[in-house]
Formats: C-alpha cells, sequence, structure tokens
C-alpha cells in the first residue's frame, strides 16, 4: 500500500471554546507530508476535539488550518473533509447499508462515479484491509474489528490526503486490536499522512515519527517518539506515561 | 331465556349482516381504503416535512413544525374534520363546482395524521446515533446530504411499527368522515352499517362493519409485531469470528 496523494497538515494556535469550557486553547500541531504524528493525553484533553476542529467538523473559533501550506479556513468545508480521511472510536458503519456500499457511498454521490466502477474500487479497497469476501454483508455481522477495517476502507476510497484516527481501537476487543494497529501501520509505512489519537502507547512509540502530548487544551509537550518516551520534560507527562505504562 | 334470544337478535342477527355484506364490500371497502390510503400516504409526505422541520438546525422551522404538531394533534379528530370539512365546503364548491366531500375529508385526515406521523419520524431520526451524521459529514457529505443518505433512512426503519400504529388509526378515523354527508356511493364501512342499523333498528350491520374493520386492522397489528421483532432480532446470521485479522498485515502490505 503506497504512492498515496498526501500532504502536510498544519493546526496554528487553534483555539475553541464550549460557553465557558475553553477545550482547545492555542493548539499548534504540524505533521510533514508521508509522516504519523501521534496525539496522546489523559481523557478530556481536547485529542478528539482537535480532530474534528483540524477538518472542520468543529469550526475553530480562532487560529488557521494549512493543508499542503495553503490556508483551507475559507474552503467549503464538504470539499475540505473530502482530502480528510476520517475512522472513528465507534466505527460508525451505515448500518442499513451492505459493507460494499458503506465503501461506496461517497464514490458514487460524491466522486460521481458510476455504479459499478464505484463498486469495483470498493472492492479493491476492501481487498486491501482482507475484507473482500464480506462485501455484501452487513456491518452488524461482521466483528469490531473487521468493521474497523472497513471504515478504514471506506476513508481511503476517497484517496485522503491526510487521514485521522479517533482513538480507533478503543473500543475494540484485545485480540482485535492487533490486526487494526497493523493495518494502520501498514498506511503509515505507505507514506499516509496520518494524526492518531491513541492509547495504544506501542503504537505511538513504534510507528510513529512525532508524539504530541496534550492535557487540558494545551500541547505540553511534543518531539520524536525516543525523546517523549524516554525523556520526558514535564512533570504532567511523566505523570501521564508512569499512569498507562 | 327470552332476554338473551333477544340481545343475540340484536347482536347476531346473520340475515341482517348478510344483507349488508354485499353493499359493504363494494362500496363501503373501496371507499374506506381510499380515505385511509390517500391520507395515510400524504401524511406521511406532510410529516416527513415537519419532521425535517422539527430536527432542522434553524429556530423558526423548529417552532413553526411545534405550533403545528401541537394543535392538530391537540384538537379532537371530530372539531378538525368539522371545521375543514364543512368551514372549507363553501369555498371548494365555488372554486371547483364538486360537492364531494372527500377531497376535505382526505385534507382533515391528512393534516391531522401529519401531526402524528411527523412526530414519529422526528422521534426517529432523532434515535439514530449522532456518529452516524458525523461519519458521513467526515466523509465529506452536507448536512443535507447526510440527514437524506445516512440518518432519515435508518430513522424512518426504526419507526416503521409505529408508522404502521398510525395507518391503523387512519383506517378507524376514516369512518367521522360520514359527518359531512356522503351520497350512496360515497359511503364507507362504518356509514353502511350504521345506515342499515338504523333503517332495521338491529345492530348487527354494525357487528359487520366492526369485523370489517377487523379483517382490515388484524393482520397490520400482526404485521407491526413482526417488523418489530424483525428490527429488534436483526437478521438470523450470528457475527464471525475476525478470521481474516491475522492476514491483514500481509494482506496489506503493497
Amino acid at each position: 500500500m503506497s504512492d498515496f496523494a498526501s500532504g502536510s497538515l498544519t493546526g496554528k494556535n487553534l483555539h475553541l471554546s464550549f460557553g465557558s469550557n475553553h477545550v482547545l486553547r492555542g493548539i499548534d500541531l504540524h505533521v510533514e507530508k508521508g509522516t504519523t504524528a501521534s496525539v496522546i493525553g489523559p481523557s478530556g484533553s481536547g485529542k478528539s476535539t482537535l480532530l474534528r476542529v483540524m477538518n472542520r467538523l468543529i469550526e475553530p473559533d480562532q487560529g488557521d488550518i494549512l493543508l499542503d501550506g495553503r490556508s483551507v479556513l475559507k474552503d467549503n468545508p464538504d470539499e475540505l473533509r473530502q482530502r480528510i480521511g476520517m475512522v472513528f472510536q465507534q466505527f460508525n458503519l451505515f448500518p442499513h447499508k451492505t459493507v460494499v456500499d458503506n465503501v461506496s457511498l461517497a464514490l458514487r454521490k460524491l466522486r460521481k462515479l458510476p455504479a459499478e466502477q464505484a463498486r469495483a474500487e470498493a472492492l479493491e479497497q476492501l481487498d486491501l484491509v482482507g475484507l473482500k469476501h464480506k462485501a455484501d454483508a452487513r456491518p452488524a455481522n461482521l466483528s469490531g474489528g473487521q468493521q474497523q477495517r472497513v471504515a478504514i476502507a471506506r476513508a481511503l476510497a476517497m484517496k485522503p490526503e491526510v487521514m485521522f484516527f479517533d482513538e480507533a481501537t478503543s473500543a475494540l476487543d484485545p485480540e482485535l486490536v492487533k490486526g487494526v494497529l497493523a493495518l494502520m501501520a501498514d498506511l503509515a509505512k505507505g507514506g499516509m499522512t496520518m494524526v492518531v489519537v491513541t492509547h495504544e502507547m506501542g503504537f505511538s512509540r513504534n510507528v510513529s515519527d512525532t508524539v504530541t502530548f496534550m492535557d487540558a487544551g494545551v500541547v505540553v509537550e511534543s518531539g520524536p517518539p525516543e525523546q517523549l518516551f524516554t525523556n520526558p520534560q514535564t512533570d504532567r507527562l511523566q505523570g501521564f506515561l508512569s499512569d498507562v505504562l | 331465556m327470552d332476554a338473551l334470544d333477544q340481545l343475540l337478535k340484536t347482536f347476531f342477527d346473520w340475515e341482517a349482516m348478510a344483507a349488508v355484506v354485499p353493499n359493504m364490500l363494494t362500496v363501503g371497502l373501496p371507499n374506506t381504503l381510499i380515505l385511509a390510503v390517500s391520507s395515510g400516504v400524504l401524511g406521511c409526505i406532510l410529516g416527513m416535512i415537519l419532521a425535517i422541520m422539527g430536527t432542522s438546525r434553524s429556530t423558526a422551522l423548529r417552532l413553526l413544525s411545534r405550533i403545528y404538531t401541537d394543535i392538530f394533534r391537540g384538537v379532537p379528530a371530530i372539531v378538525i374534520i368539522l371545521l375543514i370539512g364543512i368551514g372549507l365546503g363553501p369555498l371548494i364548491r365555488e372554486l371547483t363546482g364538486s360537492t364531494n366531500p372527500f377531497p376535505l375529508g382526505i385534507l382533515a385526515l391528512t393534516l391531522m395524521a401529519s401531526a402524528y406521523i411527523g412526530e414519529i419520524f422526528r422521534s426517529g431520526i432523532q434515535s439514530v446515533e449522532k456518529g452516524q451524521l458525523e461519519a458521513s459529514r467526515a466523509l465529506g457529505f452536507s448536512y443535507n446530504s447526510s440527514m437524506q443518505l445516512v440518518v432519515i433512512p435508518q430513522g424512518v426503519r426504526r419507526v416503521l411499527p409505529a408508522l404502521v400504529n398510525q395507518f391503523i388509526s387512519l383506517i378507524k378515523d376514516s369512518s367521522l368522515i360520514y359527518l359531512l354527508g356522503l351520497l350512496a356511493s360515497q359511503r364507507e364501512i362504518f356509514r353502511i352499517g350504521n345506515d342499515a342499523a338504523a333503517n332495521t333498528g338491529n345492530l348487527s350491520p354494525l357487528i359487520a362493519a366492526a369485523a370489517m374493520y377487523l379483517v382490515l386492522t388484524v393482520p397490520l397489528t400482526h404485521l407491526v409485531n413482526y417488523i418489530d421483532k424483525r428490527l429488534r432480532t436483526g437478521r438470523p446470521e450470528k457475527p464471525q469470528p475476525d478470521d481474516a485479522a491475522a492476514l491483514i498485515g500481509k494482506g496489506a502490505q503493497p
């Protein structure tokens, strides 16, 4: 799996409040083209919200978002999201559609591909995640790991420049986590630009190029994984790592 | 046992029933179905519009849908039918020259049914997990496309049982249209039974009418139960173990 038309992604001084709740307090995050940035931190630190702000599912109050160096805040947000794939903790497959229809829906309705071509491309994506044989099943008849791999295929089908993973393995049974993480590692190796919000410290340490530690809406520490995991500079990161490792 | 005989004769005079059944089948049944089906279909269309308004992001649209629903759900059917059917009758007569009470009867039933159906659709739409809209929007679909392709189809599926119940109500409520004055050929099931009962002084024709309604509604209640069970248990296929998980590293390599 390679040759992704991936791009770099930058969030600059991103702020977001829900009423008096200041969720993001000036986040800077830069992901080089073809690299993987993992975002770690305690629950409620704003990690998942950061992803939703960076693809404008939620509009930031302040700050800028750059895709391949160009600000995308004035673009049509729907078109921006076609360029950024996203995978969710709860998979969020469409239960009323078959597996292959889940993957081909956006190809048909947004890319306007004819039905057969969309299906062929969707089957190709399903093959890449090892689930072509489940094409005509309903999501409910798949295991969690299979559902998440379909969700990844669905996002990849749109040929995104960046992929977001929002705690993609947190809802999975332990024995199913490995398959999904292996697939994500393959994508990273293949040159996809990825932002991975995760509680999997092993993945963060071994696969990602940079690690960002967030707490209470700010970036506390950021750098190469070796540096953060072996030589944390702040008390907060030290405390977090001793809690999770 | 004179009293018991009298009672049996009053309710179960087979001859009186047999006399009224042909008319009920050829005139009453089609008319009842015309009233119920057309107001059911129109009620679904209007109800869907109300539900979309009721779940929209615009406060004005939500308020409008709320007010409509409160009025037409809160007023008795008989009042709405009389107000619409008799109140608008002269206007229709002047505009079209028609004195047929069916269009206004259907309108009254539709206005009422749509208030209930709108609430049914709205509850279905709102029961769809937030993640579905989010996933659809993350793929690049607009809010409207997401509702149309992802959220509404799931919401409607969940409320099919409630929708069939509403249709059962419509079949029964269509009997109230007799208040608007029907020609012989326009009579629905109840009116035919009622006329025969009034003419003979025997209630058996009304029992026949009741039986006719049951023939329509009982299968529908069982359909509700079937759909409900099907929706709750899904298809009889079990989730399979993650057999391909082990292969994934390989499968995903270039």
